[in-house]
């Protein structure tokens, strides 16, 4: 369903893949359940390739992978969170526009 | 510099009532373009399940739905784009919509951006958003398997999504300001045949608590007598209303007190040219079946418009 420029994580690929990343990390933590969060998908996916090799776009299924929801406080779906350095830099919760995500990633890729 | 052609018709918003507008522009021909801020679907795609569309009589899930409203638009050649419009100039014959990524220009537009849920306004609300706050069960129950929580509003949408969160709460609290539920009868039957589900009467929430954790605890007030008391909850769900995405209308745009677009029968608005449709209207019954009528109606009437004298006149 995502685009070849997003990789899917795991609880078990979360260290590696987002806090040891070297570029910032956009992760989207959703479920098939969601639907906001399939509304979104589409605007993730274009964000993704925009951004290619600047940011590294991850989506977290938070139904297979609890406890890293669970670790970031998570209680709401489609939630955002861009990594950088291993640290949280930036948090969206709920649907919003593109713009509203393009503007909160320019923060952290500048 | 040359400007290109206006399209006919722009449609904002991608809801039942933008989606039905954009099926009956396109059939009817006209150049049409629908622009959705967020993702096709609108409030629709927080919630789980429509039972009163007619034509489903097992009803049928949101995401079922969208997905057959959109294949029609699209199999008739509707164009959609992902942009927020943040203004429209209604001041000459075309109107212009402007976006982030440049203006849009349009012969008649349909307003159709619906509604975002109302917020309570009390002290830990925004606070706690996204923890322990929420205005969609469908999204985020599942986050509160076996714990304690309150759904705050007395209407359909408050009580059929407490009844939605019985399916993974241990226990669900209504809190309502009122002493009956304004809900439709059959959804109060079920909300009161439910163990899970108490309803207390005549509070409102004044704050919300919380930690680290997200939330702990409301504040609850007697509306008649103003006792103070306390529950215990680790999630608060809020259905208290709707406010009409129309931050974005020039004032030429007549509007209620509330807010919401003011149309005849015709889904014309105060401006020639101009239509609403779904959610963002004032009218009596806020619903997908009423929302794909008024998008039809002012798909049908825009078109008029295009083709009237006076407009080319």
């Amino acid at each position: 369903m995502a685009g070849k420029n997003i990789i899917e994580i795991s609880d078990n690929s979360f260290e590696q893949e987002v806090l040891q990343s070297s570029i910032p990390v956009l992760v989207d933590f959703w479920a098939p359940w969601c639907g906001p969060c399939r509304a979104i998908a589409p605007v993730i996916d274009e964000l993704s390739v925009e951004y290619a090799g600047k940011l590294k776009v991850a989506k977290c299924n938070v139904d297979e992978n609890p406890n890293t929801p669970a670790r970031f406080g998570i209680r709401a779906i489609p939630t955002l969170i861009i990594f950088k350095n291993g640290n949280v830099t930036e948090q969206i919760t709920g649907a919003v526009a593109k713009s509203q995500i393009a503007a909160a990633v320019d923060k952290v890729v500048a | 510099m040359t400007t290109p052609e206006p399209y006919d018709m722009v449609i904002v918003g991608g809801g039942p009532a933008g989606l039905t507008a954009a099926l009956y522009a396109c059939r009817a021909r006209y150049k049409t373009l629908l622009v959705e801020r967020i993702g096709l679907g609108g409030q629709l795609l927080t919630y789980e399940k429509v039972d009163n569309y007619p034509g489903f009589p097992e009803g049928i899930t949101t995401f079922e739905l969208t997905e057959l409203f959109k294949a029609q638009a699209v199999r008739f050649g509707m164009e959609h784009r992902s942009a927020e419009v943040t203004s429209m100039d209604v001041s000459g014959p075309v109107k212009v919509l402007h976006t982030a990524d440049g203006p849009i220009r349009a012969k008649a537009v349909v307003i159709a951006t619906g509604c975002a849920p109302r917020k309570l306004q009390v002290k830990g609300e925004a606070e706690f958003t996204g923890r322990g706050v929420s205005y969609c069960a469908v999204c985020d129950g599942p986050f509160y398997r076996n714990e304690s929580v309150a759904v705050v509003g007395g209407g359909d949408t408050a009580v059929e999504e407490a009844v939605y969160l019985t399916k993974f709460a241990s226990q669900v609290h209504i809190i309502h300001r009122r002493d009956a539920l304004r809900a439709v009868k059959v959804i109060q039957e079920e909300a009161f045949a439910n163990p899970k589900i108490t309803v207390h009467w005549n509070r409102v929430v004044t704050e919300i608590h919380g930690g680290p954790q997200g939330v702990t605890d409301l504040a609850l007030q007697d509306t008649l007598t103003g006792d103070v008391s306390r529950l215990e909850v680790s999630g608060v769900f809020i259905f208290v209303g709707l406010i009409p995405n129309t931050h974005w209308l020039p004032e030429a745009v007549r509007r209620d007190p509330l807010g919401f677009v003011i149309t005849d029968d015709d889904m014309a608005t105060s401006v020639p040219g101009v239509f609403a449709a779904g959610d963002v209207r004032a009218k009596t019954l806020r619903q997908i079946v009423t929302a794909v009528g008024d998008g039809a109606t002012a798909a049908f009437n825009a078109g008029r418009y295009i083709e009237s004298p006076a407009h080319h006149g």
